[in-house]
């Protein structure tokens, strides 16, 4: 390669959306790497791989599908509280379902035997899935109809799901943690195959949802409404119809997160599944470089942010940082990011780089 | 420094020169400003004049070259630090806040105090009469600035920068383009009388007449590059044209022709009809039809329902009366997603808020209503994107380095160009046209006529809207006259431009 060639790749790299959420990435594995012991070990057990850079990916998922559904709720412009609720209400569904018989369903007294079983389940597991996807769909078509139909403001529409929602939640288990014994179900959120089960799900959500907005116009819709609303309607884009979409995808990937979730505590508590995570979620999306403002936006960039926030996470309490000091290093990190992503700073790193490249 | 010239002149810049990726915008670029005088700066869609101002007043930063402000060598921080050297702006696209009041805008971090709170009756007072004094219009200025035309928003844009009292230097970017005779005069007149206090003032406008009446000086600028500066008094027009565009524009002649031919070609089929139509506060009820292969031209003051009665045929609402057909089908649903279907495109007045989707590629822009009107599934493969897109760019002449080019990036001429092509892109039967040419240079200009009649007669019908009554005249078939938002009259074949313009002032 030539000079000009390499200034022209560093040139597109560091102005490529993907730049920022690598390097903080990076940073953080470094720092982990000196100040964690083994951080970067990996065993192989039975053929799957397992370490701590692994459990950080395996913790991360929950989040990475989260974020991306809020990736596209927030380039519209909008944003969704609701989503750790959803998941608490996923989580009721789903366990129910499996084991009905808390809420003192009349069940045939053969079955009652079996209720400790890890083998049993009362609905079979493809139900299960599809119901409780079902009910989170039907909680993102709520949010939707109230910001797209009702022209009510995203924060304050989708508050209402997230403070109802972990109620609702209760009141579909009658108020009980239920617990979930059956082992296929576990598989969701505890299973290997050579990595996590759950890495691969996120990732596979990654393919489909990028599919679906890239390879055919959504996508672009999504960004123009993001951008200026009003040229957008004037251009023929059926705004209401793109909002309720992206709420509906973002409850969707609400409800897979739930059951992520569950299955990794094997129970459905409406309490904790989810708790906070609605932030967990936002900032990967800005980690992820999308404007909170709506516009461009990149679904591979928030999956490296939810990354970065699990990393954070997991090397805090590798370190021994107490929960509560947590969320300020999150808030601190959010200030980090915004002043990074400000434009004169962007343009100060850029002719760095640049600088350095053309003396090379 | 040491030449002493510089030190009689107001502002000098030498050798500017700014590169933005893909563009040289400014290329080693010598410009000054003698006290109390009116400099006029022109040049093309794209020249760069826009780009020239903005590293006057430190919205960019210029990669090389030396301002000088009454003589002294100054790094223009910020356009805040501009301000307090005295350098007083109204930039090219208004940059107001359509949120707040217009009272606010005008009097925005000089709000009149009493006791630590705003003052706001003394501030709305001083608002309005701020705007009565400079440029003697009278609208209620508690209102919400986005609620007002364009036309309003550019003189509250105008009245604020005029209002700084300290102000040595008035730069006015296309302040001109969407206001009317009378305001232009009453802005001329702020301008003389500023001129005779020894302000100097920098005018950017695409109205060449409009150079000849108050400029004592013209700097040409194409493609970055510095052509020439003038006496205003030494140079034709002619000359002007030629120096700005390189050539000659197309000419009336022709276009006189075209006009004629295609006046034997309109039909008497309608393509569009209106009855009775009307909606609350927009338009009262009126009776409007457009035959096949007609321009129709839609003359009115400013506030006359031009717009208004543009917007309700593009369904952009629903009208409270009457009924709307097209091609002989009643249209049921009223948005521009159905108008789109219907065949019906709106290239919209305020290019800004309705127009351009301003983070989007040039590509994106020009493809969006087409696609829009497939729909999310039928979608254009991205080699199809591009080949329109390169088609139109080559069409309508848009300078742009790549079609894939944020729009936000274009000259504001350019920008109003990549509109016109989107609403070309879906090969409409009827085009509404609303301030097509706003901000488009001379030469742009007349293409863009003799594209409209073009169009006209290759099928298409077209309702074409300027507030510049030589430029309706020249390419309707027939002209329709609003007046306070009713349709008063109808002239077609030869109008007397005298004739319209008493019917549009309604004492015709
Ligand atoms: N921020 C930017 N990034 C990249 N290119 C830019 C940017 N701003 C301006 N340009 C380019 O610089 C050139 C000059 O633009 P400028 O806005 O100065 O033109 P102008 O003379 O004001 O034209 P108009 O009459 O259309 O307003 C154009 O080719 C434009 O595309
Ligand atoms: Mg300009």
């Amino acid at each position: 390669m030539n000079k000009s060639s390499v200034s022209l790749f560093i040139d597109k790299f560091t102005s490529s959306r993907l730049f920022y959420p690598l390097l903080a990435l990076a940073l953080i594995l470094v720092l982990d790497g000196i100040f964690i012991p083994d951080f970067f070990s990996i065993q192989v057990r039975n053929g799957d791989l397992y370490g701590r850079v692994i459990d950080i990916m395996r913790n991360a998922s929950t989040v990475m599908v989260l974020a991306l559904g809020m990736t596209l709720v927030i380039a519209t412009g909008g944003i969704d509280l609701s989503v750790g609720a959803v998941m608490a209400i996923a989580a009721s569904v789903a366990a129910i379902m499996m084991n009905p018989v808390i809420i003192g369903l009349e069940l045939p007294p053969d079955l009652m035997k079996f209720m400790n079983d890890p083998n049993f389940t009362y609905s079979p597991l493809w139900e299960v899935i599809l119901v409780t996807l079902l009910v989170a769909i039907i909680c993102g078509a709520w949010n939707g109809a109230l910001v797209a139909h009702m022209k009510i403001q995203p924060m304050v529409g989708t508050l209402i799901l997230m403070i109802a929602g972990r109620g609702i939640a209760q009141l579909i288990t009658n108020g009980v943690r239920i617990q979930i014994f059956y082992q296929p179900y576990a598989y969701i959120g505890q299973g290997w195959a050579v990595l996590p089960f759950s890495l691969y799900l996120a990732f596979i959500l990654f393919g489909l949802i990028w599919l679906l907005v890239r390879k055919t116009s959504i996508g672009m819709f999504i960004e123009s409404v993001g951008i200026n609303p009003k040229a957008s309607f004037y251009s023929g884009i059926n705004e209401k119809n793109i909002k309720m979409l992206v709420y509906i995808i973002c409850g969707l990937c609400a409800g897979i997160a739930g059951l992520i979730a569950s299955s990794n505590i094997k129970t459905s508590d409406a309490n904790n599944i989810g708790w906070a995570i609605e932030l967990d979620a936002i900032l990967a999306v800005v980690i992820g470089g999308t404007s909170m403002a709506g516009g461009r936006f990149s679904l591979l960039a928030s999956m490296i942010g939810a990354m970065v926030i699990q990393a954070i996470t997991t090397s805090m309490y590798a370190i021994g940082v107490p929960a509560f000091a947590l969320q300020a290093i999150k808030g601190f990190v959010v200030v980090l990011v915004i002043f990074l992503y400000a434009e004169p700073v962007r343009a100060f790193f850029q002719k760095l780089t640049l600088r350095k490249a053309v003396k090379a | 420094m040491k030449e002493k010239k510089a030190e009689s002149l107001l502002i000098e810049m030498r050798g500017i020169t700014k590169v933005f990726p893909g563009v040289k915008a400014l290329d080693n670029v010598d410009f000054n400003l003698r006290y109390g005088e009116i400099h006029a700066l022109l040049g093309g869609n794209g020249a760069g004049k826009s780009t020239l101002i903005k590293v006057l007043t430190g919205v960019e930063k210029p990669d090389s070259g030396k301002i000088f402000l009454m003589g002294h060598e100054v790094t223009i921080r910020s356009p805040r630090h501009a301000q307090e050297l005295g350098i007083s702006t109204v930039y090219q696209e208004v940059n107001l806040c359509p949120n707040l009041s217009v009272a606010e805008n005008i009097l925005i971090g000089r709000q009149p105090m009493i006791r630590g709170c705003i003052d706001w009756k003394e501030m709305n007072s001083q608002a309005a009469g701020i705007l009565k004094r400079i440029l003697g219009i009278d609208i209620d200025v508690t209102q919400l600035l986005g609620s007002y035309s364009v036309a309003i928003q550019q003189m509250v844009a105008i009245a604020r920068a005029l209002e700084i009292e300290s102000a040595k230097v008035l730069i006015l970017d296309e302040p001109t383009s969407s206001l009317t005779t009378n305001e232009t005069e009453q802005l001329f007149s702020v301008m003389r009388k500023l001129k005779s206090e020894n302000v100097g003032i920098i005018f950017i406008t695409h109205f060449l007449d409009q150079v000849y009446e108050v400029s004592d000086r013209i700097t040409v600028i194409r493609n970055g590059k510095l052509i020439s500066c003038d006496d205003t008094a030494s140079l034709s027009k002619m000359d002007l044209i030629i120096k700005m565009i390189g050539r000659t524009i197309a000419d009336l002649d022709e276009m006189v022709k075209i006009k004629n031919k295609t006046t034997r070609n309109v039909g008497k089929e309608n393509v569009l009809k209106a009855t009775d139509f009307g909606r609350m506060d927009w338009v009262e009820p009126m009776d409007l039809n457009l035959h096949d292969r007609e321009v129709l031209g839609l003359a009115g003051l400013v506030g006359s329902g031009r717009t208004e009665t543009a917007l309700l045929l593009f369904g952009v609402d629903s009208p409270d009366s009457g009924s709307l057909e097209v091609g002989n089908r009643k249209i049921r649903k009223y948005s521009p997603n159905n108008s789109i279907h219907q065949g019906i495109a709106l290239s919209p007045e305020d290019r800004k808020a309705a127009g351009i989707i301003d983070d989007l590629t040039v590509r994106e822009n020009i493809i969006l209503a087409l696609q829009a009107g497939r729909g999310w599934f039928k979608h254009l493969n991205s080699k199809n994107q591009t080949q329109i897109a390169d088609k139109f760019i080559k069409l309508l002449d848009i300078s742009t380095p790549t079609a894939e080019q944020l729009v936000r990036n274009l000259s504001g001429g350019n920008q109003q160009k990549v509109i016109l092509a989107r609403w070309l892109a879906i090969n409409p039967r009827v085009l509404i046209l609303d301030e097509p040419t706003r901000g488009i240079d001379v030469g742009t200009k007349a293409e863009i006529q003799k594209l409209v009649l073009t169009l006209a007669e290759e099928g298409k019908s077209v309702i074409f809207i300027s507030s510049e009554l030589e430029e309706v005249m020249r390419c309707s078939h027939r002209i329709s006259v609003l007046s306070d938002k009713k349709k008063i009259a109808e002239f077609s074949g030869q109008v007397d431009e005298h004739v319209l313009l008493e019917t549009m002032a309604g004492s015709g």
